[in-house]
């Protein structure tokens, strides 16, 4: 946490710096002002207006989805995109199976990767940067060069269309992230409340579970939110191990969207289901900035 | 002699502690490691050798005759696999410069202090949060080429005269490609730039203000070599993310027209998944975590270095 405060006390520094020089710089600040502005709202543009204009697509009449040149804004607002998404297509039972295999998969690895950093972080062992450097190495395999011999093996052991065959495959990819992101946060604890848990006759795990886990519960719960994201969007492994509509996650579902019965590719109910999906993990990552942004780059600037 | 007992007791409880601390450290690390060999190395070892081998599932008759490094031979023959890599250097080449130009303004911009700074920030986890199979399919519908966004205001700028499509074409489609990539991933460029721009002290500048250094200088003097070791972490893993790209033009053009964006990992999927030829698929996906272990290995070998040099 404290990296993540840190920056707010140096920004008002530059500031003050530029004071010292009043007279001369006023113009040059004035303009400097401007283009400031300029470019930050050029930014908030670019990053919010695509989303923005899905979002407008899939509230339109039929009429005005189809209308050259388009309408800029959804008058009517027509909400039946949100209600046919459901009709005809599996679509609720895709947005469960993405819920229960993201929070399968967000359960079982914090448990295995808490497990692993409070060992890496706390106990005497060799081969610690060996483990460390095995963990990290996996988050730069390509999923391409893996997902044939998975294919084959979850196939001989009957596991294609179950959860199972996608949650394995995300704990594991989501590994290095937990680890690295907890040992960094066990690290930082303070070593003598466990040394005194363990004077008082705690067993070393019986201090990791009443001492450790609540003390690291925020960066348990940045790590978390992390593994949810990359579970929730991932693609390759869900389209590939998953080949019934009823069993398709919500990446394969929206890929595969298609009308029920027309050859016009659907836009408004395309872009209704993909807000369905997005608004969601929005209102996630904004309650959370500050935690998943410093959880992301925790991990960049201390490795 | 009765002064050494406990010492000697000390000592061998010392030691059984620390043979125990060994113990649970195995114990705990165990899952962790099992499961990385499991669904990690396994496959890779296993895709190693499929790459030596002839295996079709289409011909499951034919059975799995060792071949030696002929499918490796076959590369250099194959059109489509330089088509491939050809696309997808250009598409990691030209993103991830464009996304540490442009995400390198961004942060400068929002490193400055002014109100509803954290408002921004948070924008820039928009694009970063949204699915890339949305994302694809946003774009898609932005780039239609009857009804898309993007014809209508270059109509009305009047760069164009008439509306094009520009996914079902050969010259634009990898653009179209690239510029999706670009908004998808440049925030989180802009964000680990940011976090850099923020480890850089303060009293560093003010210094060399009062010296009388313009913005300019300060930020190739100062600024730039602080942020070398951040800006190499954020390109080493946006690289080796864009040579792995295979999401976004998979849904946006499905590598087409014709093979005009078709990525390695497409085409490797495709082989794998669409002609069912395990092994020389096999053989693609393993060239790739070759070529993804190299850009990774000559990054860390820069940072490497950074690191000795510094200390």
């Amino acid at each position: 946490m404290a990296t993540a405060r840190l920056p707010l006390e140096h920004s008002a520094a530059p500031a003050a710096g530029r004071r010292l020089r009043p007279r001369r710089g006023a113009p040059i600040r004035l303009w400097s002002g401007i283009v400031h502005l300029l470019l930050i709202a050029l930014l908030l543009a670019f990053c919010l207006a695509p989303f923005v204009w899905l979002l407008e697509t899939s509230l339109k009449t039929p009429d005005d989805l189809y209308s050259i040149p388009p309408k800029l804004l959804p008058v009517p607002v027509d909400v039946r995109n949100y209600v046919t998404i459901w009709q005809g297509r599996p679509f609720l039972q895709n947005v469960f199976n993405s819920a229960a295999v993201a929070s399968a998969a967000t359960a079982v690895s914090l448990l295995i990767g808490a497990l692993c950093a409070y060992a890496l972080a706390r106990l005497r062992f060799h081969g610690k940067s060996l483990i460390l450097g095995t963990v990290l190495a996996v988050s730069m395999f390509p999923g391409i060069a893996i997902v044939s011999p998975l294919y084959l093996f979850f196939s001989r052991l009957e596991l294609i269309n179950s959860k199972t065959a996608l949650v394995l495959p995300y704990v594991t990819f989501t590994l290095p992230l937990c680890v690295w992101l907890l040992t960094a946060f066990f690290r930082d604890l303070p070593p003598d409340l466990e040394e005194a848990a363990l004077v008082d006759g705690a067993t070393p795990l019986g201090a990791f579970r009443n001492v450790i886990v609540p003390l690291a519960a925020p960066g348990v719960f940045t790590a978390a939110i992390l593994i949810f994201i990359f579970a929730w969007n991932e693609f390759l492994f869900a389209r590939t191990f998953m080949n019934s509509a009823e069993s398709y996650t919500v990446p394969p579902a929206i890929s595969m969207f298609e009308g029920t019965g027309t050859f016009v590719i659907p836009w408004g109910q395309i872009t209704a289901a993909s807000a369905v999906v997005t608004v969601p993990l929005i209102v996630l990552v904004l309650l959370f900035q500050r935690r998943i942004i410093s959880g992301l780059t925790a991990g960049a600037i201390k490795g | 002699m009765p002064p050494d007992v406990p010492r000697a007791q000390r000592g061998r409880m010392l030691r059984g502690a620390r043979a125990a601390e060994v113990r649970l450290a195995c114990l705990l690390v165990a899952p962790a490691l099992l499961a990385i060999a499991l669904v990690a190395f396994y496959p890779l070892v296993s895709d190693l050798w499929l790459s030596l081998h002839t295996k079709n599932l289409r011909f499951p008759a034919r059975g799995e005759p060792f071949v030696g490094l002929q499918n490796y031979a076959a590369l250099a023959e194959d059109a489509r696999f330089w088509n491939a890599l050809r696309n997808t250097a250009l598409i990691t080449a030209v993103s991830v410069s464009a996304e540490l130009i442009l995400g390198m303004l961004a942060a400068l911009a929002i490193h400055r202090a002014f109100r509803g700074r954290g408002m921004v920030r948070a924008a820039l986890l928009v694009p970063w949060a949204m699915t890339t199979v949305v994302t694809a399919r946003m774009w898609d519908w932005i780039f239609n080429a009857n009804y898309g966004v993007f014809n209508a205001v270059l109509l009305k700028l009047r760069l164009i005269e008439s509306y094009r499509a520009w996914t079902a074409s050969a010259d634009s489609a990898i653009w179209v490609v690239i510029g999706a990539d670009v908004w998808k991933t440049m925030p989180f460029m802009a964000l680990l730039l940011l976090a850099g721009l923020q480890m850089i002290p303060a009293e560093l500048y003010e210094g060399a203000r009062i010296d009388g250094a313009g913005t300019w200088r300060l930020f190739w003097r100062i600024t730039l070599p602080l942020l070398r070791p951040s800006i190499l972490v954020a390109l080493l893993f946006r690289t080796l993310d864009a040579v792995r790209i295979f999401d976004l033009p998979f849904v946006l053009t499905g590598g087409g027209p014709g093979y005009a964006t078709e990525t390695l990992s497409i085409y490797a999927y495709r082989t794998l998944f669409t002609n069912l030829d395990f092994g020389y698929g096999a053989t693609l996906a393993f060239g790739m975590f070759i070529a993804v272990m190299i850009v990774a290995v000559f990054y860390v070998k820069i940072l490497g270095s950074d690191t000795a040099r510094a200390m």
